[in-house]
């Protein structure tokens, strides 16, 4: 079958779904490539650079529509280019079916299969084709490159010799994908970076990459993330409240505000208000990643950069990724890719819709005449094992020095129990024994305590040359041997000889093995 | 009676600071470089204590006898000198238990010996030749009745202990040493066995406070020396580290028992310290596998809960070159090494890849488990041998919260050590036992003979886990491998 990349007919979009390298792969699952002439000029991927990929140039749109099988575009189609399509096609690119049922029901009226991009379900597998995150990757960080250029200043402080420069403070409302990345990219530009987002669970995400957790202290039954696949859902009032009452204390300290609050199915929420605006400094900029939604910003317009009466600058623009065609292009044509190697479970160049797999299924829209959107939901949970954090019920003061106080006692019972018994022994053995042999047994039993004391600040490294010296100090038991040795009595001469022999040959061993053992351990 | 070449005082003072030097010298190893100085404190003790021992006998010893005590101690020393001197590293945990049973063995000597003076004591006492006697026999011949009986329990006591110390480490000497086989040999009712043993020795004991003669000793020598027999057979392999503690333990026991015998305080005091060390690490060891150490001591795995769960999916194999292209990307590898690398050989080989990794600007690091390898402290001796710096060789507890931010673990010929079912499954026989949380870090590659499982005989669920590689191999031959794929 043959796989096609139209040129992007919406105004300004340089962005293309197939690219050179993208191309190679396909082929390998047994599909011809098609491509439309100057598809891929905007992204800087010349005709000739598609040629030499194998892939076969066509020169108008609808001859590319008439040949290809499997049409893969960036954006939807318009209603012009589904008018024109012959009937039958299969079709992948975004399409965001809930803002077009009326381009649904055209597609359907043609037969055509399509599957959605932005309907690609978040489960860990499908990451490999999730455009939106890479889109939203793109944007994150075109935002900050976008904000560096209309911001008079450094991100990094710096001391130079003409003086000392602050460094930037740099805003980060909602952390999703585009938002870490955002926070990425400011963060290695130096900047002092600030993050807030609702779900408290993305708190260690932010920290991880360098950027410091904007706290809210709130007390609310927190959603687990999990259950709206990944994204934020509606806050309650109180909490927009709080949240509101925290921006304005940090938008006279924050040179630059990124805001990527976005809610699934609704519009932009309005988190960065007139008067905020109003508190910043001069040369501030703001960076509106939700404008195409009507923004967070209550100023911005979509598409526009517009700079307010106090000299903020309110950027709108909702073509990031298109800004950066080559890299996105370069993205989306590899999860497009790795769209249709699902499609192709054999690599022979034949895509089989598998209702049964939870990818396809929840991209898929229209199928054999059939509008299939909304999809049933995932069989697998959204977002790898829903495990909220327990967290350990934080124990009250009075709590912890209950359990303190218990296991004081505890442990005080057991050490006076032991102490008693073991007196008691003593005291028994006192009774009986004469003085001369509790002499013995109270060093016995000092030795005792200082070896304890002794040992246990030995290094667990050292416990093998601590076996050899104990092996060779034990050996102290000649001294009983040389007592005897004098003895008148050959047979106990003879067996005292002998222990000084083994005891010698103990002594010296141990201590020259461990003499040896110790020289090994070397520093770096 | 004629002063001898010091006096009493001066000889209890040598005493004293010999006791002193010990102790320093068992303090000096809390750390590597101290350490290099207190072994000296060690040596000088007990040069010490020697020399006073037989400054004091001097009164008493002939010519002769001097030239006996010469012989034994250079024919003993260079025995011990060539020992020492050709030992490899990693056959350090069988000469350990070798030297315990000669510790054993002249304890059990001595208590002999000590019974043979006290009756020749109490004879010449009784015939009122006392003042002839020198030596040990001169003091005996001082005590009360009362005192002889105590002097016969802490005789009883050397014997016993000292026998059990003697063949037990002969035993284990013969398993590490592998010329006999270090499978658990269990009897059929051996805990009665051990027990009934045990009972006729302290029989034979009672008999002998009674008045019988020496055959009660040597009984009890020859059933003790039966019990450690049999005692140590029943405890298989990687258990060893707690014998041979616990015999190190056992040979500083004896030697307390046979100073309060000989009244002799600087044995006691030796014997205290050498006892309590080996009892720690005995307990060290058994906390590092979560078993009780009567448990232990009675032997095997058996007869505990084996409801383990069985483990499902595949073990995926690894070739050198991938092993290699994933540590060439880390930036942090740790190793965990196992008795398998000693076994292998395979330290130098293991050292070699360090330097290279770590002249590659990679972090390396060693993660070693309490009861890895076959003595406490063994994978230590052997990484420090192979020049392994030793402060990039952690503890378990310095190196567990690292896994996660590690990108690739190697596991050379350890098994039970990292077995995640001891956290995760309740059933499994060794649940509870703190292990080195390998699989938190992004890969982990496990260097194994074949596919067995370990010692315990427990399915590792880890090996089936899908950031872990399996590397088939003879771990020197794999570490080569893998060195010339770098």
């Amino acid at each position: 079958m043959k796989i096609g990349a139209p040129k992007e007919t919406a105004p300004g979009e340089a962005r293309v779904a197939l690219t050179p390298e993208s191309a190679g792969r396909l082929q390998k699952l047994g599909y011809d490539c098609l491509i439309e002439a100057g598809a891929g000029s905007a992204a800087s991927f010349t005709d000739q650079a598609y040629e030499e990929a194998g892939v076969t140039v066509v020169e108008s749109a609808s001859e590319l529509w008439k040949q290809a099988d499997v049409i893969v575009k960036v954006r939807e189609p318009s209603e012009e280019e589904i008018e024109r399509a012959p009937d039958g096609k299969t079709l992948i690119g975004f399409v965001w079916p809930a803002a077009h049922e009326a381009l649904l029901g055209k597609m359907k009226a043609k037969g055509m299969t399509v599957l959605a991009m932005d309907m690609v379900p978040r489960i860990s597998r499908a990451q490999k084709m999730d455009a939106l995150s890479s889109m939203a990757n793109i944007a994150g960080y075109r935002a900050v490159v976008e904000a560096s250029n209309n911001f008079g200043r450094f991100f990094m402080g710096q001391m130079t010799a003409a003086g000392k420069v602050p460094p930037a403070r740099v805003l980060v409302v909602g952390a999703g994908v585009a938002g870490l990345a955002a926070i990425g990219t400011s963060v290695s530009l130096g900047a002092i970076t600030l993050a807030f987002d609702v779900r408290p669970e993305v708190a260690e995400q932010i920290e991880s990459m360098g950027a410091e957790f904007v706290f809210l202290d709130f007390e609310e039954a927190s959603k687990d993330g999990a259950e709206t696949g990944g994204y934020a859902a509606p806050s309650s009032p109180e909490f927009r409240e709080k949240q509101l009452e925290k921006f304005r204390e940090l938008a006279p300290e924050v040179d630059i505000v990124i805001t990527t609050a976005l809610i699934p199915g609704r519009p932009a929420p309005e988190l960065w208000t007139d008067d905020m605006v109003e508190a910043m400094k001069p040369g501030s900029v703001i960076i509106d990643l939700a404008a195409e939604r009507g923004g967070n910003c209550s100023l911005t317009r979509a598409d526009e950069r517009l700079v307010t009466d106090n000299g903020v600058t309110i950027i709108g623009y909702t073509d990031f990724p298109s800004r950066m065609a080559t890299q996105s292009s370069n993205l989306y044509a590899t999860n497009i890719r790795h769209m249709v190697d699902d499609l192709t479970p054999d690599k022979d160049g034949k895509p089989v819709i598998d209702m049964e797999d939870d990818v396809i299924r929840g991209a898929l829209v229209t199928h054999e005449g059939d509008i299939t959107w909304p999809p049933p939901p995932p069989k697998v949970k959204a977002i790898a094992a829903a495990t909220p954090k327990k967290k350990e019920p934080e124990e009250s003061a009075e709590d912890k020095a209950a359990r303190e106080m218990a296991e004081m006692k505890r442990s005080l019972n057991r050490t006076g129990l032991m102490l008693g018994i073991g007196s008691a022994l003593i005291l028994a053995l006192g009774t009986v024994a004469p003085p001369s042999f509790m002499q013995h047994f109270i060093v016995f039993v000092l030795a005792v305590f200082v070896g304890f004391h002794v040992i246990w600040g030995v290094a667990h490294s050292l416990h093998t040359p601590l076996m050899a010296i104990t092996n060779a100090i034990s050996s102290i038991i000649i001294v009983g041997a040389l007592l005897q040795i004098v003895s008148g009595s050959f047979l106990v001469m003879l067996l005292a000889a002998l222990s000084v022999l083994m005891a010698s040959v103990n002594i010296f061993g141990g201590f020259l093995v461990t003499r040896r053992m110790l020289a090994m351990f070397q520093r770096s | 009676m004629n002063e001898g070449l010091i006096n009493e005082g001066l000889i209890g003072a040598a005493y004293v600071v010999a006791a002193v030097l010990f102790i320093l010298a068992l303090g000096g190893l809390s750390n590597q470089e101290k350490a290099k100085r207190a072994i000296w404190y060690g040596i000088v003790g007990m040069a010490l204590a020697v020399g006073a021992t037989i400054a004091a006998t001097s009164t008493a010893a002939g010519i002769g006898q001097y030239v006996l005590i010469g012989l034994m101690v250079v024919a003993g020393g260079i025995g011990g000198w060539i020992v020492a001197k050709r030992v490899q590293m990693t056959q350090m945990p069988e000469l350990v238990a070798g030297f315990h049973s000669l510790v054993g063995l002249a304890a059990v000597f001595i208590g002999v010996n000590a019974h043979l003076e006290m009756t020749r004591a109490l004879a010449a006492k009784a015939a009122g030749t006392a003042g002839e006697l020198a030596g040990f026999a001169a003091t005996i011949a001082k005590k009360t009745p009362v005192e002889i009986s105590i002097l016969k329990v802490e005789l009883f006591l050397g014997i016993l202990i000292g026998a059990i110390t003697f063949t037990g480490s002969i035993i284990a000497y013969g398993k590490l040493a592998g010329k006999l086989s270090s499978a658990a040999m269990t009897l059929p009712g051996r805990h009665a066995l051990n027990l009934f043993a045990l009972i006729a020795c302290l029989v034979l004991g009672y008999l002998y406070l009674g008045g019988a003669g020496l055959w009660t000793m040597l009984l009890v020598a020859i059933i003790a020396g039966a019990i450690g027999c049999h005692l140590i057979l029943a405890i298989g392999g990687a258990d060893m580290p707690v014998v041979v503690s616990m015999l190190n333990s056992y040979s500083g026991w004896a030697a307390a028992a046979i100073g309060f015998t000989l009244g002799n305080d600087l044995l006691i005091v030796v014997g205290a310290l050498v006892g309590s060390s080996g009892a720690i690490l005995s307990y060290i060891m058994c906390k590092g596998m979560n078993r009780s150490f009567i448990s232990v001591i009675l032997g095997g795995w058996g007869g505990e809960s084996q409801s383990a769960a069985s483990v499902e999916g595949e073990m995926i194999e690894a070739q050198a070159d991938a092993v290699a292209q994933a540590v060439s990307d880390a930036d942090s590898v740790i190793i965990v090494p196992g008795y398998g690398m000693a076994v292998a050989q395979a330290q130098a080989a293991v050292s070699e890849l360090t330097k290279k990794l770590r002249s590659q600007g990679k972090s390396v690091r060693f993660a070693i488990h309490p009861v890895a390898g076959r003595l406490p402290g063994h994978m230590n001796v052997l990484l420090a041998e192979a020049k392994v710096p030793y402060d990039i060789v952690l503890e378990m507890e310095e190196i567990n919260d690292d896994f996660p931010s590690t990108d690739v673990v190697i596991i050379i010929g350890a098994n039970d050590i990292v077995n995640p079912a001891a956290q995760d499954d309740p059933g499994s026989p060794i649940a509870g036992m703190p292990v080195l949380e390998v699989w938190k870090s992004r890969q982990v590659f496990v260097c194994k003979r074949g596919r067995g499982t370990g010692y315990s005989g427990i399915e590792n669920p880890l090996f089936f886990k899908d950031n872990t590689r399996m590397f088939y191999g003879d771990a020197k031959a794999s570490m080569d491998a893998l060195l010339r794929e770098l």
